[in-house]
């Protein structure tokens, strides 16, 4: 018995620069107590699909052109404004990625935890306190009582999204719309909402909508599984099968994307120590007390000659403080760092500039980490001029051989990189990385910004590099399968300091430490 | 591959931000609207001596006041004088004093704000310390304060101007600065061992060009209005040189009788403070790089 | 949030200080003495009246004892206006100034933020358009020309509303309080505007409509809060803008206001009064900066419990 069930939605965006179908005779139903995955990449139109059913896109530029959405027989697409305002929030709730940007800053948490209750049900504000607190216990939150007329900014991820889904359950909703819930927190607090969302749901006997990228995560929950891309549904079937037996080829591809679980890439590493830290230990000025605190503390490690080392910890773990000290872009409070036996902390920018052409770094986000200005003719030629690498003559050369490298088209060397997708200019980035031929390479989570597609094809690009020019590398990520599936050795981080380190495949097999193991049973693999 | 390299360069160019801008601006009928009445008056303003139809201080005491006519667009004031010609020359000033300190502040502005931006910390915090303290001080009272003081040479008050209006400029470039100071690809740059000069070269003067323009633009309309609002007091442009902001002030004394010495000055202000606007609020949503997504 | 106003008390106290000081003694610089102006003076009632005034003692002294005096509240003797104190004057045109600024202010606030909210809730149609180009209007008829246009045409033209003065006739406060405040009303409603889309266009407003809010919950409670934050930041200079618009107005509309005095005053080099009345702008300035500022900072709870040594 289906609660919704959506045919035929057709949603396009009216922009200056012309129209965008993002949801394109789209097809769903989800039956009473049914958990309904749609997965899908960015741009797929997963979440404009649910946002237009319930009135939440902008309009204009934004328009359903045609589409019947059954809730309980009644058509949501040809609802009043004022009839679809009385079904969400009521009848519908929903959950949004970012549980920091989804609260109102400005108003008490429990101020919007009732107000559901009091705009729908005309419920009295002391009944509403009371309902709520008894919801915000349900949710896991401590301390209900004491932290109702807390503000935002006083919680954590973690319990923010606790609160949006407290409020979101208020009014007790026959579907609950659940748009990425956990794209935005740490595993170990992924893990504890997804494991919430499931409870709840079976308490109550909710129907889900799950939008989700991570296709990990909707075979752990979802009873059935909806395959979008580019605004069409491209298959849709009982999770086991899609899982097991997919018909679409870009279903395959999708499962093929994900890492497997075991090594990829052959074990390179040389017996000679590259890279040797010992007590480093950085410091910053927390801005809200004015204090110092260690972001990374007295830390100890080598790395080999063509290692992989990767470097895994949740936010706030100093991972990628720990990569930016070794190669001095942080400046260290104390320690050491010898590269090839050259002490790196203290040296002035001139003495470190010819070590500097050795050392690169790819950054996490390819938006942020192309100079908007410059062609990438400019950002390639750039450090090899400045290095002397290449000369006025010799540098048409070194840049479209960087080109054919990294596996971009040798016409695009006089674009922007706004012309260039998020996986492109990935390669643009790795392209000026490898250019000056450095022997070590910081990748601070290189692929967690890109589509799992897209993921793929850059790691793939990255470990081939490795191999071609014996690069040597730190790995930092938050991904522990994708570590898993490349790293020689895997350094665990917690509050800035080591918790361990080991050979990746002893760790994955029989870590003693107990946050190892909470991280790794965090991951859901296929 | 094979095909020679220089040809492939050559072959496809890519649109600058700047080129997207540009077209972003060139559908803004506004803007563009903006954009060639700005042209226009200084071009009028550079060719007035050649150009305006009477001597700028004849006086014509036997015709007086006289209304716009066919032989004085404008007419005339009670002196007899052509009011167009009159106008044409106090736009000058007008246009000269609202450029020139926007310069003014456009120099100091920049350099202060980039190197706070850039050095950060310590220096950072007590650069910014003393633009807060000068924030502080009431500035439209001390520059009367000045003109009083000092007398009423043009100089002085674009210097005045100039010296209040570069503390914004300062806060906003610092602002910019050290939003890019922040990202990644200036940390590209430093990792590659770029040097500082270089990477504010580079990287970071291009990428804050944008707000700078924009501020800019909108920095002149405020100029020539303080400028006049300081004339019609009667603390800014002396006789017998003339502004708008002192053509409108004596067109007020004698508007019952003589409305059109009050209009015709008002509106050359109006218009050319609409086109300013319209041209910086256009130049702000062509260079916004939130716009350019949608 | 105690500790951040004291904080914030004793920064003004320099500011104060220097425009003090500063001001003193470019006074002192200035050409030509308070009796140069109108006809010579015999040398020997110069020197007279300068003694009065404590002119013929060192300039350091001067200050030091005009500080002292400004502590007890005195501002000393009008040059201009024998038998008068400075301050005394200063309180004759205080209530018609403020009184004045109170309503422009009323003006520019309920104007700004209704055209700016309603332009905001339909961003690129004639809902936005109408207001914007109305408040582009406002910014371009700057109150020394909109001041006269309004003269002209409701005072002279159609005769309805007395053209000078204030409170002698009905109906003399509106066109002054409309001139003064429709400069403001018009950067209230750019400001209001483009703090309202930055707001409406954050996730929170999307919970707010996803719980199915009344439309006017969403924007009354959960936008205006954040939306309105740029404005109320933007009061403290409108204030000081508003005062110097004062100068103007008062002197068109032949109001007895402070603002008069003080242009008067800058014409006929009464150096003490220049000196009083400046200290005491620039003073109503900086504390209406303070508490603009601090009506910012409590609207947002996290620096609200930031400053006030709480939170967690």
């Amino acid at each position: 018995m289906s609660i919704l069930d959506v045919k035929n939605l057709t949603t396009r965006f009216h922009t200056r620069n012309g129209v965008v179908t993002a949801v394109d005779d789209v097809s769903f139903s989800v039956d009473k107590g049914e958990i309904l995955g749609i997965v899908g990449e960015s741009g797929s139109g997963k979440s404009v699909s649910c946002y237009s059913l319930l009135g939440l896109i902008p309009m204009p530029p934004g328009n359903i052109e045609s589409g019947v959405a059954l809730f309980e027989g009644r058509d949501l697409l040809a609802m009043s404004e004022s009839e679809l305002r009385a079904v969400r929030g009521d009848d519908i709730a929903m959950i949004f990625q970012d549980p920091m940007t989804s609260l109102n800053p400005f108003l008490t948490i429990g101020e919007q935890l009732i107000e559901p209750l009091i705009y729908h049900r005309g419920i009295k504000r002391a009944a509403a306190k009371a309902r709520a607190i008894e919801l915000m216990e349900e949710t896991g939150i401590v301390n209900a009582q004491g932290r109702f007329n807390a503000y935002p900014h006083e919680f954590s991820g973690g319990m923010r999204q606790r609160v949006m889904i407290a409020m979101a359950l208020i009014n007790e909703p026959k579907l609950l719309i659940a748009d990425e819930p956990t794209t935005a927190l740490d595993v170990t607090i992924q893990k504890q909402i997804l494991e919430l969302i499931a409870d709840l749901q079976k308490r109550r006997d909710l129907a889900v909508i799950f939008i989700s990228h991570d296709l990990g995560v909707v075979r752990h929950l979802a009873d059935r599984v909806v395959v979008m891309k580019e605004g069409k549904v491209v298959e849709q079937n009982v999770t086991e099968s899609i899982f097991e037996n997919p018909q679409d080829q870009y279903t395959q591809d999708l499962l093929d994307a994900i890492p497997s679980g075991e090594k990829v890439n052959e074990d390179l590493r040389g017996d000679e120590i590259l890279i040797e830290v010992s007590g480093l230990t950085t410091e910053f000025l927390d801005r809200n007390t004015g204090k110092p605190f260690k972001a990374v503390d007295d830390v100890s490690f080598n790395i080999q000659h063509n290692e992989i080392l990767g470097l895994v910890g949740e936010s706030g773990s100093g991972k990628s403080t720990i990569g930016r000290s070794i190669l001095q872009l942080v400046e260290p409070s104390s320690g050491s760092v010898l590269f090839r036996g050259e002490e790196l902390l203290g040296q002035s920018a001139k003495q470190l500039k010819p070590i500097r052409r050795r050392m690169q770094m790819i950054f996490q986000d390819p938006y942020a980490s192309l100079n908007p200005r410059m062609t990438v003719y400019d950002t390639l030629a750039e450090p090899l001029l400045y290095h002397n690498v290449a000369t006025r003559g010799t540098i048409d050369a070194h840049v479209l051989e960087l080109m054919d490298d990294v596996g971009l088209a040798r016409s695009a060397v006089k674009k922007y990189p706004h012309e260039f997708s998020g996986g492109q200019r990935q390669r643009i980035a790795i392209g000026r990385a490898i250019a000056t031929k450095p022997e070590f390479i910081v990748a601070d989570e290189p692929v967690s910004a890109l589509d799992v597609t897209i993921q793929k094809q850059i790691l793939e690009l990255i470990m081939n590099l490795v191999a071609k020019h014996n690069l040597t590398m730190l790995f930092v990520s938050h991904d522990l399968s994708v570590v898993r599936s490349l790293c020689d050795r895997v350094l665990v981080l917690q509050y800035g300091k080591i918790v361990e380190i080991g050979e990746t495949e002893s760790l994955w097999s029989s870590s003693k430490e107990d946050y190892t193991q909470k991280l790794m049973a965090a991951v859901h693999t296929l | 591959m094979s095909e020679p390299q220089s040809i492939i360069i050559e072959a496809e160019k890519g649109t600058s931000l700047w080129a997207d801008a540009w077209v972003r601006l060139k559908n803004n009928k506004l803007a563009l609207f903006g954009l060639y009445v700005v042209s226009f008056l200084i071009v009028v303003a550079i060719l007035t001596p050649w150009i305006a139809p009477y001597s700028y201080e004849a006086q014509n005491l036997d015709l007086g006041a006289t209304p716009p006519s066919w032989a004085h667009w404008f007419g005339t004031d009670l002196f007899g004088r052509d009011l167009l010609t009159r106008v044409m020359y106090g736009g000058r000033i007008s246009l000269a004093v609202g450029i020139l300190a926007t310069s003014v502040a456009l120099v100091i502005g920049v350099a202060w704000g980039t190197v706070a931006g850039y050095v950060g910390g310590r220096t950072d915090a007590v650069m910014m310390r003393i633009v807060d303290a000068l924030y502080a001080l009431p500035f439209i009272i001390f520059i009367i304060l000045l003109m009083v003081v000092f007398g009423k040479s043009i100089l002085l008050l674009f210097l005045a101007i100039g010296a209040v209006e570069w503390l914004t400029m300062a806060r906003i470039v610092r602002g910019q600065v050290l939003t890019i100071r922040n990202q990644e690809y200036v940390e590209a740059a430093r990792s590659m061992g770029l040097s500082t000069p270089h990477i504010l070269r580079k990287h970071v003067v291009p990428n804050s060009l944008g707000p700078i323009i924009v501020y800019a633009t909108l920095t002149v309309p405020q100029v020539m209005l303080l400028e006049a609002f300081l004339s019609f007091l009667g603390l800014g442009i002396q006789p017998p040189m003339s502004s708008w902001g002192l053509l409108i002030s004596y067109g007020a004394e004698v508007m019952e009788d003589t409305p059109w010495l009050l209009i015709f000055p008002g509106l050359a202000l109006s218009i050319t403070l609409f086109a300013l606007n319209f041209l910086g609020d256009g130049l702000r949503d062509a260079l916004d790089p939130k716009a350019s997504k949608d | 949030m105690i500790r951040f106003t004291i904080m914030r008390l004793l920064q003004a106290i320099p500011v104060l200080f220097t425009v003090i000081t500063v001001t003193f003694f470019l006074i002192r610089q200035a050409p030509g003495g308070p009796f140069d102006a109108e006809k010579p003076v015999i040398p020997a009632v110069k020197r007279a009246l300068e003694a009065k005034y404590n002119l013929d003692q060192p300039i350091f002294q001067q200050y030091l004892s005009y500080f002292g005096d400004l502590f007890k509240g005195d501002m000393g003797p009008s040059f201009k206006y024998p038998g008068w104190q400075v301050e005394d004057l200063i309180m004759s045109g205080l209530p018609i100034t403020a009184e004045l600024a109170f309503y422009a202010l009323l003006v520019a606030l309920v104007i700004g933020v209704l055209a700016g909210c309603v332009a905001a809730l339909k961003p690129n149609s004639p809902q936005d358009y109408i207001p914007m180009s109305l408040a582009m209007i406002g910014i371009c008829f700057p109150t020394f020309l909109l001041g006269p246009l309004l003269v002209l045409i409701f005072g002279f033209g159609l005769n309805l509303v007395p053209v000078s003065g204030w409170g002698d006739l009905p109906g003399d406060k509106i066109l002054p309080s409309i001139t003064l405040g429709a400069a403001y009303a018009a950067y209230v409603a750019r400001l209001t505007r483009g703090g309202m889309l930055e707001v409406l266009n954050q996730d929170y407003i999307r919970t707010a409509r996803a719980k199915g809010l009344p439309e006017w919950v969403v924007i009354c409670k959960h936008a205006l809060r954040g939306g309105l934050i740029p404005t109320v930041s933007f009061l403290g200079p409108a204030f000081a803008g508003l005062l110097a618009g004062s100068f103007v107005v008062e002197t068109i509309f032949q109001i007895p206001g402070l603002g008069r005095f003080y242009v008067q005053a800058a014409f006929n080099r009464d150096y003490t009064m220049i000196l009083g009345t400046t200290i005491f702008l620039s003073t109503l300035i900086v504390v209406f900066n303070l508490l603009s500022d601090l009506l910012a900072t409590w609207l947002n709870p996290r620096l609200r419990q930031q400053y006030s040594g709480g939170g967690s």
